[in-house]
């Protein structure tokens, strides 16, 4: 799949390392953020993009260090506002290829309205979206994504608080693109920011990462060697939704219009009963319906989720310009100046 | 009925038009504002309305207001009292009496002191039939009913019918000011283009509120104001928010940058942002944001890819937009953030005007954050301000606050208009490819750093809200270097002082006493001087725009008076400020925090009165 993508863009001389700037990474060791890191420096390097038309944007976290370790234009702003300027930026000039870097504080608490904002408008940027469901920069306190009953600094008698699911709040606002990864699959999370570029307008890569001081495990029963493969399920458009060890396991639709997990070859349940995914459905349901599994009950949905095509904002600002400049009687400030009531005094 | 009626003939004249908020007055005000700057006089305005879109119906909280102020002379202010009030219910009346001259004209109208009218105003009896307006020429006439009847025929639903009754007092006074009609005929035509209808019962009313006040003999006189000999040119008349938002669009113009601003709507700021929508034409991107710090935000990232950014905003808004300034301050990108101020604190008083974020603008940002303060002083010199605004911000590379005020950006005058041609050049510093780029490498003369925009190969560099290294611009805490930072910041702005012209003054370089004003209070402050100083008073005028850094000279003015009175519309921000920049010089004060400018009068007694002091 992979290779099949990378193909489809125009190969690129660039490597990752062209990518790497001269900063040293001071992230803790073991972090989820290296391989995210390293996953974009892969992608950046496959794509039909010039290296200078990349601006890398983030806001104010762990991940949102990001940019200073990118050798590309990069703007490290302040606390939340990260979709904001990047929504500037390429509103500003749309030929630049726009990554913005957020943690689940950054874009869903203190940025929620912006994030809303900008996936509403559906401006034509990559948004990556660390959720290790914990404030790390601060020092370990609950986030928007933290799961009710957690035990943190500010929450030591467990968060009474109910958690955000940022699908749910991304397709709520009318996201055309959601799709998900694991910080340690830099495979699927490389393949995953290509589609989310190629993709024209807003697109979000959940990423489940890892903490390893304040939440480390959080997401364990996905991503542990043991667990994974009944608890990840890789979403592929047109293909079965199949997953499972033994690969026999898949998902149907019961009646009462909620998802069931089946076995193959049991209760006379074939292959051919279980769903295709089709993520370029305009009906938001179904991608809803995936984006919403968790475990145990349901593997949780990998991959792109919903791919669904519309114009972008910056296309819309583009072309009303020309449109209104192509009948405008009025060319420059001079011509401004002189319109409508004026009068002269000899 | 064709008797001559007497013309005295004036140097100038105050209209006030009121009414409910839905009467049309600023419609009214401004066709009388504009026929009579075709006549060429010269004009000032000041429109007065509530916050409420349609507050209560015949209320005083009610009452919309609109003043105009024309000439034979240079006009600076909108007039402290009326020679004629235009009060369209008892309420208006109620609200604006004491607005009106000592034997001023009133023009009532009648059918509107019906018993209910009159108590929703709070009057205890009609005041049209007491001794109150007895020194008054009142004109009553009954405008509702007239211009009902004059429409009965027309064919016009009853509310169209209702609604074209301000037509006829402006009918009335046109014929009072020996006013043309063409003018507001051909407005009432384009405007109401889709239905002639409504074009001709306007129109008709408009005439028979000029031939009714031709035929009654309630007018014992109508007043001729001759044209002000003005300046050659050609002139517009302009409101204060539209020339800012065409000052900005000049500048991009003259930069030849792309315009971006993102903005929020909030009053009195929205019109600058509306203005700005509609020039696509010329190219100009805006971006209607979800709040006022996304619309900051928008526009640093559209400085940092490269446009001439700005943002436009009121008060609170700047309360809002503070740690994006912050940010913009630190990787040293062009911005102009327009504050119209308002009434304050907090919501205050949206509609009214105050000089009260002057703090705010110089100092309210977290830590040492230095940024150009400049503020324009009248509706038609907006234009020019918010063009330096953008001068500076894209040379020097820094964000600029640019002070205006609802007075003034609501408020219109005649302009002479500029060419673009005549305008000064606004040189970039942009890095090019090929450059040898560092991201803080710095102009020996501006200390700016040059500005390396995506897209251009070989300068990708990064920036931020971190402290930078001085040249290189990685994130650094080494203490040394913050210091060094920060003076760097500071002395940078302060060389925006090399770069402005000096501190004017108007009068005596030897008088008694110096006013000194900043901003919007300009027009009464020139007005009151200028008046003191044909009675032969030692006065003289220092009028800042250029707040932050302050003009060269400035220090050397002040010192030249024995005393000097600053006049503000706060509690003494800008007094403060020069206490704090110049130790040894006393300063008195002159405030006022009403939501209204100053009047000529107080002013003139105050100054009187320091005049006399021993």
């Amino acid at each position: 799949m992979t290779d099949t993508i990378l193909k489809s863009f125009r190969p690129e001389k660039l490597t990752p390392k062209d990518f790497k700037s001269d900063q040293e990474v001071k992230w803790c060791p073991g972090c989820g953020d290296h391989g995210v890191l390293n996953s974009v420096q892969k992608a950046m390097a496959a794509m039909d993009v010039p290296k200078e038309k990349f601006a890398v944007i983030s806001g104010i976290g762990c991940s949102s260090r990001f940019p200073y370790y990118m050798n590309t234009y990069g703007f490290h702003t302040i606390h939340g506002r990260a979709a904001a300027i990047a929504s500037g930026v390429k509103s500003a000039n749309p030929d630049l290829e726009i990554l913005q870097i957020s943690g689940d504080g950054d874009a869903l608490a203190i940025g929620g309205n912006h994030f809303i904002h900008a996936i509403r408008r559906n401006i034509d940027m990559t948004i990556i979206l660390f959720n290790n469901e914990i404030y790390g920069l601060t020092k370990g306190q609950y986030s928007p994504t933290s799961k009710q009953g957690m035990v943190t600094k500010t929450s030591p008698f467990g968060t009474i608080e109910q958690p955000f699911h940022p699908a749910e709040l991304a397709l709520g606002a009318q996201s055309k693109f959601y799709s998900r990864t694991i910080d340690t699959n830099i495979k699927l999370t490389t393949e995953l920011i290509l589609a989310g570029s190629k993709h024209k307008g807003t697109s979000i890569i959940e990423v489940l990462q890892n903490c390893v001081i304040y939440n480390d495990g959080a997401h364990t029963l996905i991503t542990d060697k043991e667990t994974k493969d009944d608890f990840q399920l890789l979403l592929h458009h047109g293909e079965r939704m199949i997953f499972g060890k033994q690969r026999n396991k898949g998902l149907v639709l019961g009646g009462n219009g909620k998802l069931i997990v089946v076995t193959i070859g049991e209760f006379g349940i074939a292959e051919q009963d279980v769903l295709i995914h089709d993520a370029h459905n305009p009906d938001p349901h179904m991608a809803w319906l995936l984006s919403n599994m968790s475990a145990p009950e349901y593997p949780v949905a990998l991959g792109v989720i919903r791919d669904v095509s519309a114009l972008s904002y910056e296309e819309k600002l583009v072309q009303q310009i020309k449109d209104v400049q192509a009948t405008a009687t009025i060319k420059c400030m001079d011509d401004l100046l002189n319109s409508g009531d004026t009068w002269d005094v000899k | 009925m064709t008797q001559k009626i007497k013309i005295i003939e004036r140097e100038e004249v105050v209209i006030r038009f009121s009414g409910d908020s839905g009467d049309g007055m600023q419609l009214t005000g401004t066709q009388f504002s504009d026929t009579s700057a075709l006549f060429g006089n010269d004009v000032a305005t000041f429109p007065d309305y509530p916050a409420e879109i349609r507050a209560p119906q015949g209320t005083v909280g009610g009452v919309s207001g609109f003043q105009l102020h024309f000439g034979h002379m240079e006009v600076n202010t909108p007039g402290d009292f009326a020679d004629v009030l235009v009060a369209m219910n008892p309420a208006a009346l109620k609200a604006n009496l004491k607005w009106v001259k000592a034997s001023g004209t009133i023009i009532v109208n009648e059918d509107s002191f019906t018993a209910k009218g009159i108590e929703k105003a709070g009057y205890d009896s009609n005041p049209l039939e007491d001794e109150k307006l007895a020194d008054y020429n009142l004109i009553k006439a009954r405008v509702t009913s007239l211009t009902k009847e004059c429409l009965k025929d027309s064919g016009l639903d009853q509310k169209s019918i209702l609604r074209s009754k301000n037509m006829f007092t402006l009918g009335m006074v046109y014929w009072m000011f020996d006013r043309p009609l063409d003018h507001t005929e051909e407005f009432l035509e384009n405007k109401f283009k889709k239905y002639p209808l409504v074009v001709e019962g306007n129109k008709m009313v408009l005439r028979a509120g000029y031939n009714f006040a031709k035929t009654i003999e309630a007018l014992p006189y109508n007043f001729s104001v001759a044209p002000a000999k003005i300046k050659k040119g050609t002139y517009r008349n302009i409101t204060g928010n539209k020339a800012t938002a065409w000052g900005l669009i000049a500048a991009a113009e003259k930069a030849g940058l792309e315009l971006f601003c993102g903005s929020y709507p909030i009053t009195p700021a929205t019109e600058i942002f509306q203005e700005l929508a509609a020039r696509k034409d010329l190219g100009v991107k805006t971006f209607q944001a979800e709040d006022e710090i996304a619309g900051i935000c928008t526009s640093i990232g559209a400085s940092f890819a490269g446009c001439f950014a700005v943002t436009t905003t009121s008060g609170p808004g700047l309360a809002l937009k503070t740690e994006a300034a912050g940010l913009a301050v630190m990787t040293e990108l062009p911005l102009v953030i327009v504050n119209v101020q308002r009434g304050g604190p907090s919501t205050g008083l949206p509609t009214k005007t105050e000089q009260s974020d002057l703090m705010q603008a110089i100092h309210g940002r977290s830590g040492e954050c230095p940024m150009p303060v400049i503020a324009a002083s009248t509706p038609s010199n907006c234009f020019e301000y918010a063009f330096r605004a953008g001068k500076i911000a894209l040379e020097h590379m820094t964000p600029v606050i640019l002070l205006t005020d609802g007075f003034i950006a609501n408020g219109a005058e005649p302009w002479r208009i500029p060419k673009m041609s005549d305008l000064s050049p606004i040189n970039v510093p942009l890095a090019k490819e090929g450059d040898d780029y560092q991201p803080y490498a710095r102009d020996a003369e501006k200390l700016n750093r040059r500005w390396a925009v995506p897209g251009t190969k070989g300068l990708e560099h990064r920036i931020g809200g971190l402290e930078k290294m001085d040249v290189t611009g990685e994130v650094s805490y080494v203490p040394e270097n913050h210091q060094v930072m920060t003076d760097i910041r500071s002395e940078r702005i302060r060389r925006v002082a090399n770069y402005i012209p000096d501190l004017p003054v108007k009068g005596n370089e030897e008088a008694d006493v110096l006013v000194v004003g900043w901003g919007g209070t300009y027009g009464h402050l020139t007005t009151a001087v200028r008046e003191l100083q044909k009675e032969g008073k030692d006065i003289a005028l220092a009028h800042f725009h250029y707040i932050f850094p302050l003009p060269k000279n400035t220090e050397e003015v002040l010192k030249r008076y024995k005393k000097v009175i600053i006049c503000e519309l706060n509690e003494g921000q800008f007094a403060e400020y020069l206490r704090a920049s110049f130790q040894d010089i006393k300063f008195k004060q002159y405030n006022k925090l009403q939501g209204l400018p100053f009047t000529v009068i107080e002013l003139k007694e105050r100054f009187n009165q320091l005049l006399e002091e021993k």
